[in-house]
């Protein structure tokens, strides 16, 4: 049983290495930036009054997302929370799509009805975009429990943070998932705070990972922050599952930017606080030092990646505000299969 | 002294059971704490410990007997050198019709007689077998699970227990673990995993032990498996069966005694079934199974022992939003579902030899509701009483009887009157539950008013 507990330095050791391809990085960097340039102009639309309700950016988790989908092949499942964005795009659903529900469109992906929290997309196999906290953890394993008993496979991947990490049903699943060998993958993204309350404040277990251990399951923390971590830890899990060695979680170290919704005004927290992670830690920061300072893209390589993030991220909004709104008729539509 | 052993009440809903076996012969010496019989109940083989010490002096009931009343002498103990025959006189004399008695008809068996049209759920000259409501349930799953090689069972005790309540009796052995799943004690956990399971390509049935404990799942019930086809404009319906003992059983007090038809009725995206009797409840659960969606399907205790006529067919489904007239009348409309037809078609004899001609409808699924027949029925007779099981506010009458009042105002010579179980949880004492439950006497009444006689 692995209950291996790395910290942050993982960091420096895979920079280091130097078996990375460059188009594995420029890939990381690509999808990295599209989530974070997607965010910034979400939180932007958000201010406009085009996207209402709650908005949870991801703006500062993207190695987690891009990392562990590294690591994916046909048919794997992923379903998480509501800040769910980053994992829409990084499992290749359209841009245009997710910004267009964002705005409460015809051309969003719940064609308008879902909104930020709910969508899902059968063929990227992305079962949502959940509000409740928690409610997506046995979710996640029952999804497991379908391939199971169809005898493929296929691995989910069930993300949650440190906050739905305290509900109950959590540990219901992992001693379930556990004793029928199911294969889940448990990411807990741990940005350190669940809406306002700071994971100290919230528990004494000093890791999260640690408690699957009750249950038998393996672990273990991860920097959430390097996306050549969260791969290599991905890789590690994914092998497990596949195997048929039933469940793994993995408790990604990692920070959000931003606030818990569009609407926190993060007095839990000091500004220094959030600069330092910037400026010592940010994901997309690491990759791109890594590709300058190997000499494995200049500047310009990069900037153009920039622009090409950039039209994708500004034409998903005009098609987000061009989409009309779902037509009436649709209020009563959908309700049944 | 001489000490009549009585039959045993092995549950809370047990009122008589089969002496399956004995294991104690006339003469042997009985400990304190000895098994001495196996006594088969609706829902299990029990085994029987003697209380007190003595020499078997006379079984009074032979092995294989069934129907035995609880409370009647089953077996004599007596001291050594005492005689058999002279004992606890008053017990003793009743002891040997019962014995002999043939297993007594459900009295709400005899209320299908009363149907007074064929059903148009199947075709005329069907043959028909009888079953109950237990056995219909077994059935339906059964032939779902054989047909579709997805439907799968999971909860608390389905498994090697075969059922707390045995409605899946024989499923494992015959469909194996992976399809029924025993799970461990966590309504949400594995309610949340059932949806899961769904949404992966499985039809999940899912058993609640009883609906009480559905509320420990019912963000999944609701937010996961009722919302999600909406919130992802019909991407993800979720094909699942949510059952199991729903409402009131007997004296297991307020956490144990509820009925929720009216909260899950309540919500769109679900479907809400509550079958009376054993053909609805085979006939609605096989489409239950078969249906895209997620289907709140209540059982209740009490009728799972009751037996039915039910079409001797290889595959019978019974459409959603159907309600069965279950019989005809000019008077007044009794409107009323699952164990509240127990009370409506007692109700309507009542009053048929007081003169009054009754009509009788069982909605069988609240979600959808078949508004158009309770309707048309009112036009006929402008007078309607509703009843059901559950609390009085925010039921399923209030919906019915604002409805009515909306669509049918014109026709209504009464008011509509609601008989619900009363505004209070559920007691403990024998007496007040009783009262606390909407009673024949309260249907009978109702209808009288509306009738004003």
């Amino acid at each position: 049983m692995a209950a291996k507990s790395t910290t942050a330095d993982t960091g420096a050791t895979a920079g280091k290495k130097s078996n990375v391809s460059k188009d594995e990085l420029l890939k990381y960097y690509r999808e990295m930036l599209l989530i974070r340039r997607f965010e910034e102009k979400a939180g932007q639309l958000y201010g406009m009054g085009l996207i209402g309700g709650f908005c949870h950016l991801y703006i500062g988790q993207e190695a987690v997302v891009v990392g562990l989908e590294a690591c994916t092949k046909e048919g794997d499942k992923r379903v998480t929370s509501y800040r769910d964005h980053g994992h829409m795009l990084a499992c290749g659903m359209d841009a245009n799509g997710v910004m267009a529900e964002l705005t409460g469109r015809e051309g969003g992906y719940s064609r308008g009805k879902g909104g930020s929290m709910h969508m899902f997309s059968r063929e990227k196999h992305f079962y949502g975009g959940h509000g409740i906290v928690g409610a997506q953890v046995p979710i996640g394993a029952g999804l497991a429990m379908a391939d199971k008993y169809k005898g493929n496979d296929n691995v989910t991947f069930t993300y949650f943070g440190d906050g739905a990490a305290n509900q109950g049903q959590v540990y219901e699943t992992y001693n379930m998932a556990e004793l029928w060998d199911l294969p889940v993958i448990f990411v807990i993204e741990n940005n350190g705070y669940a809406m306002g309350t700071s994971v100290k404040r919230s528990t004494k277990s000093t890791t999260l990972f640690g408690r699957g251990l009750a249950y038998g399951i393996p672990g273990e923390q991860v920097d959430g922050m390097d996306v050549l971590a969260v791969k290599a830890a991905g890789e590690k899990a994914v092998a497990h599952c596949r195997a048929g060695k039933g469940p793994y979680i993995l408790e990604m170290m990692t920070y959000r930017y931003r606030g818990h919704s569009m609407s926190d005004p993060a007095k839990y927290r000091t500004r220094e606080e959030v600069e330092k992670m910037k400026a010592e830690k940010d994901a997309i920061e690491h990759v791109r030092d890594l590709l300058l300072g190997a000499g494995l893209a200049n500047e310009d390589e990069l900037k153009a990646i920039d622009k090409q993030i950039k039209d994708v991220v500004n034409a998903s909004a005009e098609f987000a505000k061009d989409s009309p709104e779902p037509s009436v008729s649709e209020l009563y539509t959908d309700i049944y299969a | 002294m001489a000490i009549d052993v009585l039959m045993p009440a092995l549950s809370p809903t047990m009122e008589e059971g089969t002496l399956a076996k004995w294991l104690v012969a006339e003469g042997d010496h009985v400990k304190s704490g000895q098994i001495i019989a196996e006594i088969e109940t609706d829902k299990a083989t029990m085994e029987f410990e003697a209380v007190d010490e003595g020499i078997v002096g006379k079984i009074l009931v032979a092995a294989g007997t069934a129907g035995v009343k609880v409370n009647d002498p089953i077996l004599r103990l007596i001291e050594a050198g005492e005689d058999a025959n002279a004992a606890p006189a008053p017990a003793a004399a009743k002891a040997a019709p019962v014995a002999a008695a043939p297993l007594a008809a459900a009295p709400t068996a005899a209320a299908v007689a009363v149907v007074s049209k064929a059903s148009p759920d199947w075709p005329a000259g069907t043959p028909m077998k009888t079953m109950t409501v237990r056995e219909a349930l077994r059935e339906a799953m059964a032939e779902e699970m054989r047909a579709n090689p997805n439907v799968m069972l999971m909860g608390e005790e389905v498994g090697e227990y075969q059922g707390a309540y045995k409605i899946s009796q024989g499923l494992l052995d015959e469909f194996g673990p992976k399809r029924v799943v025993d799970t461990p004690i966590t309504e949400i956990g594995f309610t949340g995993i059932a949806v899961g399971a769904a949404w992966g390509g499985l039809n999940p049935i899912v058993e609640f032990m009883t609906f009480n404990f559905s509320l420990q799942a019912i963000d999944h019930i609701l937010n996961s498996a009722a919302k999600t086809n909406y919130m992802s404009g019909g991407q993800l319906g979720c094909p699942i069966v949510f059952r199991g003992a729903n409402g009131a059983a007997a004296r297991v007090g307020a956490q144990h005694s509820q009925d929720f038809a009216a909260w899950y009725a309540s919500i769109p995206g679900l479907k809400v079934v509550m079958p009376y009797s054993a053909a609805d409840a085979k006939g609605l659960l096989k489409q239950a199974i078969r249906d895209p969606n997620p289907v709140v399907f209540l059982e209740n205790e009490i009728m799972y022992g009751q037996s039915f006529e039910v079409p001797d067919l290889p595959d019978f489904t019974i459409p959603f939003g159907k309600a069965r007239i279950w019989r005809e009348g000019t008077d007044a409309t009794i409107v009323s579902f699952g164990i509240g037809m127990r009370y409506a078609l007692e109700a309507a004899d009542i009053l048929a030899k007081e003169g009054l001609s009754i009509e009788v409808i069982d909605l069988r699924t609240l979600r959808p509701l078949d508004y158009d027949t309770v309707l048309a029925s009112i036009q006929k007779t402008n007078r309607c009483v509703c009843v059901e099981e559950g609390f009085p506010v925010a039921s399923m009458s209030d919906h019915l009887a604002s409805t009515i009042m909306q669509r049918a105002f014109d026709y209504l010579d009464a008011p509509v009157i609601t008989c619900t179980g009363k505004d209070v949880p559920m007691p403990y004492a024998a007496n007040l539950e009783k009262l606390a439950l909407v009673t024949t006497a309260e249907v009978v009444a109702a209808v009288k008013s509306v009738c004003y006689r």
